[in-house]
């Protein structure tokens, strides 16, 4: 396939630093995109603040680079109103958990058919490494400079929780698994969320000791565990391993089915 | 004779005809937020859109709110909020997006007392500051302030022209009093009223610049997903609408972004005069309040005292030219307003200290009576 079509070329070079994970991810949305054959006029890409919410500059759709946290808001507005469009949001960990943390679930909650695709990289790394909701115990943030005294919010279970209708976790390791997660998400119609693992060498690796990006790449392979092997494994053996795989994928009314209901009553009662 | 009743006259409070006003204006997209004394906005567009084809949300907050207003506009639909005090304090962020991004929206704050939760369900005017300067930077802003159930309408429909018209959010700053006030209404003919929809591009999609810089400061709005793709974001943009680090072209676009309402205040600011041609003494009020300072005026002039009232309709911009026309020949100015003195402030320097003006506020939730206003005017 050819990338440079969805691409915006004249953007480039991108603001992502060597050995960042989030043009693996841009690329795997791009061959679903592709694949399924989606017109550019009819996807509109929506984003928050950070690395990840750069995405929309480089592609060429419809694309909305909103406020820190508030794109799955917007986003919601959007699709409302232009519900033939494909509503994509990408957006970091700390974006869509901290300050946009009411967002996420109660879009999950009302299954709006959106796809929010979180890059998760444990850090803010735009700023300059500071702690996220995602960052595990123990670890180093400029933010945390003794180690991060805060405890980690498990994305995906999140959204599984609040009632998403689509989840899955995958690593930019794991480019198969990504494409299939994010084409299945596309399809899905309600709220579907892949949070695909991505590694910030610069402003996480760097200050705890994880080594470059390819290194990152490698703790990823040796330290992912399948969903269904995961649930027999004790929780001490589950500690520092990444759970991938599809939490959540289910069949229910969306929001917008739910309205049309709303419709139809309004209708019969006011006729 | 006969009596037929008139179809077009309806008994309704501020907060319905608010709500009506917007539908006559075309708004399809509501997302609102619970609060007190505005709930009644978007309790009125729950029930009544799904009838006629728009769509209303009670979204998760005031911040979500504003957003999907912002995401909903930019989809082509005329949309609207509606807040009070503390959850307009909430969408400040969006606005100044909505404002950046010049994205057409409108934003009722029924005002209550302040600051914090304040007096929920009592009246206030001290958001006129926070409706001017909430968000932050420099920044044009329209503000239009109702002082009947009719005008609630009527500028209803004013604030979604004018946000058509200059690609900006509007805010229409209505106060408890007006929003909760019942009043026999005649509602215009739909054929009578004047509709402003955005200006389209005309160049094709390979040409369409979302800010480009032309004669009429105003760029053509494209809508998403109707082939234009581009790129809206809230950062510092040039004419393609991506970011710039260029102070040339940041400038300019800042300076066209506020040049909209320098250029074009003499089509957005409206006032009302009454009994001001012969005054020896200059009443300046706006919402509820001006309802005070007319009867005060009326009861000023039964007792020999020449007053006269401007009422301002649209606060921001300021009404300075107006104000301009008329202060010279009095011997002092009243500005009665239920803050401690914003607009008044505003008034000293549209006039340049040279008269006295006397302020009659009220800060506990009361309205200010018309003998109040009257006992400043004669003393």
């Amino acid at each position: 396939m050819d990338y440079l079509y969805y691409l915006r070329k004249e953007k480039m070079p991108h603001i992502w630093c060597d050995g960042c994970g989030h043009g693996i991810i841009l690329k795997s949305i791009l061959r679903v995109i592709d694949k399924l054959g989606w017109e550019k006029d009819d996807i509109a890409m929506v984003s928050g603040i950070g690395c990840s919410s750069r995405t929309p500059g480089y592609v060429d759709f419809n694309t909305l680079h909103t406020t820190h946290g508030r794109a799955i808001a917007f986003a919601t507005g959007l699709k409302i109103v232009k519900p033939n469009l494909h509503v994509i949001v990408v957006s970091g960990d700390g974006d869509a958990t901290a300050i946009g943390g009411n967002h996420f679930i109660h879009a999950a909650r009302r299954n709006i058919d959106l796809t929010v695709i979180i890059y998760n990289n444990y850090i803010y790394g735009m700023t300059g490494g500071q702690a996220s909701p995602t960052t595990p115990i123990g670890k180093k943030a400029s933010t945390a400079p003794y180690g991060n005294p805060d405890a980690p919010f498990d994305i995906s279970r999140l959204a599984q929780a609040a009632g998403a209708a689509y989840v899955a976790r995958s690593t930019v390791y794991h480019v198969g698994k990504t494409d299939r997660y994010i084409e299945q998400a596309f399809l899905k119609k309600g709220f579907s969320v892949v949070e695909v693992m991505t590694p910030c060498p610069t402003s996480y690796g760097r200050r705890n000791k994880e080594g470059n990006g390819v290194e990152m790449m490698m703790f990823q392979k040796k330290n992912s565990v399948g969903v269904e092997r995961a649930q027999k494994m004790s929780e001490e053996e589950l500690q520092g391993k990444i759970i991938t795989g599809v939490f959540v994928d289910k069949e229910q009314n969306n929001y917008l089915q739910r309205y049309d209901e709303v419709i139809d009553k309004a209708k019969q009662i006011n006729q | 004779m006969e009596n037929i009743p008139n179809p077009n006259v309806r008994m309704w409070q501020g907060n319905v005809a608010c709500a009506e006003g917007a539908i006559a204006a075309g708004c399809r997209f509501f997302a609102g937020y619970p609060i007190t004394p505005s709930s009644e906005i978007a309790e009125v567009l729950a029930l009544r859109f799904p009838v006629i084809g728009g769509n209303f949300i009670q979204m998760e907050d005031e911040i979500a709110a504003m957003g999907a207003i912002i995401g909903g506009s930019l989809g082509g639909a005329k949309t609207m909020t509606a807040t009070s005090g503390p959850g307009f304090s909430l969408k400040q962020e969006n606005i100044g997006f909505a404002v950046m991004a010049e994205v057409p929206c409108v934003i009722v704050n029924v005002q209550r007392g302040g600051p914090s939760t304040g007096l929920p369900t009592h009246a206030a005017q001290s958001d006129v500051m926070q409706a001017r300067w909430g968000t932050h930077g420099d920044h044009p802003i329209i503000v239009l302030c109702p002082s009947s159930v009719r005008e609630t309408y009527d500028l209803t429909i004013r604030a979604f022209n004018l946000a058509e018209k200059y690609r900006m959010p509007v805010i229409l700053l209505s106060d408890e009093i007006i929003g909760h006030l019942t009043e026999k209404i005649e509602i215009p003919e739909p054929s009578t009223i004047e509709i402003i929809d955005r200006k389209k591009p005309t160049d094709t999609p390979e040409n369409y610049l979302p800010y480009k810089m032309d004669d009429s400061d105003i760029p053509a709005m494209a809508n998403f997903g109707e082939g234009y793709r581009y790129h809206v974001t809230g950062l510092a943009h040039d004419e393609t609408g991506f970011p710039t680090n260029d102070p040339k072209k940041i400038r300019a676009q800042m300076l066209r972004l506020n040049r909209k309402i320098q250029r074009f205040r003499n089509d957005i600011v409206e006032v009302e005069t009454f009994n001001t041609d012969d005054m020896d003494v200059l009443v300046i009020s706006f919402g509820s309040t001006a309802r005070s300072a007319k009867r005060a005026v009326i009861n000023a002039r039964e007792k020999g005292v020449k007053a006269g009232l401007l009422r301002l309709k649209t606060i921001w911009p300021f009404p300075d030219k107006e104000i301009e026309a008329l202060y010279k020949p009095v011997r002092k100015i009243v500005v009665a307003e239920m803050n401690l003195g914003q607009i008044a402030h505003e008034v000293e320097w549209a006039t340049r200290r040279e008269k006295p003006v006397v302020r009659v506020n009220k800060i506990d939730g009361e309205p200010i009576t018309p003998n109040e206003i009257f006992e400043a005017i004669i003393s």
